[in-house]
């Protein structure tokens, strides 16, 4: 067989056998023209401008998955910071999430993410009643997602709105509680949020970013876990590198030749394609199993910290070049409850919240997708909250937390999501109370890092 | 529009002449054929013109799918582009 047969053969399998896929085609739109002095007539603009400038979002993505025989898994789109308009509009706030669900569903996409608010440095009004709205914006809406930037390198951490996150993760989840704490899955609490993520749920659309954009996030941790597997045991780690690079290099060139290909057809500028290594419950597309692959018993023991450092590095390395641009939040995923080596190592103990911590420092994003005990106070959610944001600040690079407070579960049992977001079982918090800070409030300054110019 | 027909299946007499049969039902034209089998497995990639038409195309891909299955073959049509893009700079 020829070189390119072989190739042929090697992208076939890689989406048939190793769950090579693109995870969302994320349509960003500027609701910045949409904003009124009456919520109502505000709400009206924006379901107009997303049914109009979306209308063909799904059916493009279809019709490129055919035709290029790859699997687009999501569709999505992310809009200003819904703060925004509340800052200028006033009234009921869950009238945007409402309208932001209905226009979503109408055109077919899978999640709309937005309804955000960006309070590094203090709170306006709308930022305000955004934030105390989220729980039940989250419960009366589905594919509605949230988030809240509460701290950045340059701006320090937002200590008032920490503490106000942990209350408000905590009622996402309980009034949810029915539905498997769902709401709380669906909000995300960032430190250095950028502004073209095309994943959820902590997409929005930046008000540096033009009028609308495409943005593209690929999955494909299967890959790259067989091509390690292909290198050997005997491979060094630097051997190890060079494989994750090249199989990244293919992998984000396929997210590129899409990207440009929806954006040319929607007539949407191109705007980045996200690195990520997105996992899903499925198997063979875990994280996890790559960080085994490398050479550990279980995910969440002692060198993991050590692999996940070096895949990630490696992934953007080989990805840079094969994009035109890249952005987002490049990076490799762990999200505990969308991996199914992630929910074992977790469900056997050896992955604990304090590991996954260390962890986030050196790969995207944070405590994402962690279910913990449904009695976790607000304040230790805060303070868990406050420790990934430090992170995140001291280090220059963005950080999540995704916690979810299983309301009504004991220890040992499980949330079950079903689909991209999966399941996973209850993970205990470290213990000790961090009450005091937390009720202190204030800021957290701009740390030394910041001071550039 | 050029696309590649990739074909994976047990071999037995008649896969080529069947696939190529209903290449020529539809009016695709074959540029390049590359066939192998290793042990008991057939692979086969045929580079063809599919005629510019998008809808055609669709219906292209999903037809061979289905072909296959009843064949027990595993076929694939998919745009060409994306292998140019992913493995070569």
């Amino acid at each position: 067989m020829t070189r390119s047969t072989d190739n042929i053969m090697e992208t076939i399998r890689m989406i048939d056998e190793e769950c090579l896929d693109i995870r969302t085609i994320t349509m960003g739109i500027s609701l910045m023209d949409c904003a009124d002095t009456d919520i109502d007539r505000s709400c009206e603009k924006i379901y107009r401008k997303i049914t109009e400038k979306a209308k063909d979002l799904v059916q493009t993505a279809k019709d490129i998955s055919l035709e290029y025989g790859i699997p687009i898994i999501n569709q999505r789109i992310s809009v200003t910071p819904i703060s925004l308009l509340q800052s200028v509009s006033g009234g009921d706030c869950t009238k945007y999430a409402r309208i932001l669900d209905k226009a979503g569903k109408d055109v077919g996409v899978n999640f709309i993410g937005g309804y955000s608010a960006l309070v590094q440095k203090g709170m306006t009004n709308g930022d305000r009643e955004l934030i105390e709205s989220i729980p039940e914006a989250l419960a009366c809406t589905d594919i509605v997602c949230s988030s809240v930037n509460i701290g950045s390198t340059k701006a320090g951490i937002n200590m008032d709105a920490v503490r106000l996150m942990g209350q408000i993760v905590r009622r996402s989840a309980e009034l949810t509680k029915d539905n498997n704490c769902f709401g709380a899955a669906k909000l995300v609490v960032f430190c250095n949020a950028v502004e073209d993520n095309p994943f959820m749920a902590g997409a929005f659309h930046g008000i540096t970013e033009p009028e609308t954009v495409i943005n593209v996030g690929v999955s494909g941790p299967g890959v790259v876990r067989n091509a390690i597997l292909k290198a050997g045991k005997n491979a060094t780690m630097d051997e190890i590198a060079e494989v994750i690079k090249k199989t990244a290099f293919k992998i984000t060139r396929m997210g590129q030749l899409v990207g440009m290909e929806a954006s040319r057809r929607l007539q949407v500028p191109f705007g980045i394609v996200d690195l990520s290594l997105a996992p899903t419950p499925a198997v063979g597309d875990s994280v996890a199993q790559i960080l085994e692959e490398i050479g550990l018993e279980q995910c969440g023991g002692p060198g993991t910290t050590a692999a996940l450092a070096m895949l990630n590095d490696a992934v953007k390395k080989g990805g840079i070049m094969a994009s035109s641009s890249v952005g987002g939040l490049s990076g490799a995923f762990i999200p505990v409850s969308e991996d199914a080596g992630m929910i074992a190592a977790a469900r056997s103990g050896t992955l604990k919240i304090e590991k996954l911590e260390a962890m986030t420092a050196v790969c995207s994003v944070g405590l994402d997708m962690i279910i913990i005990l449904g009695d976790t106070s607000a304040e230790t959610i805060s303070a868990i909250i406050a420790d990934e944001a430090a992170i995140g600040m001291i280090n220059s690079k963005t950080t999540a937390c995704r916690l979810i407070p299983a309301i009504g579960r004991n220890a040992g049992e499980d949330l079950v999501f079903g689909g991209l977001l999966g399941e996973g079982p209850v993970m205990p918090v470290g213990k000790g109370s961090a009450e005091t800070m937390i009720s202190r409030g204030g800021r957290i300054p701009s740390p030394i890092q910041s001071l550039k110019n | 529009m050029r696309a590649v027909i990739s074909v994976v299946g047990k071999d037995r007499p008649g896969i080529l002449a069947f696939v190529a049969t209903k290449c020529a039902e539809r009016n695709i034209n074959i540029v390049d054929v590359t066939q192998k089998v290793l042990q008991d497995l057939f692979t086969m990639i045929m580079i063809v013109d599919l005629p510019e038409d998008l809808e055609n195309m669709h219906q292209v891909a999903g037809d061979f799918e289905v072909m296959g299955d009843e064949q027990g073959l595993k076929i694939h049509v998919m745009h060409e582009d994306i292998f140019k893009a992913m493995h070569t700079i």
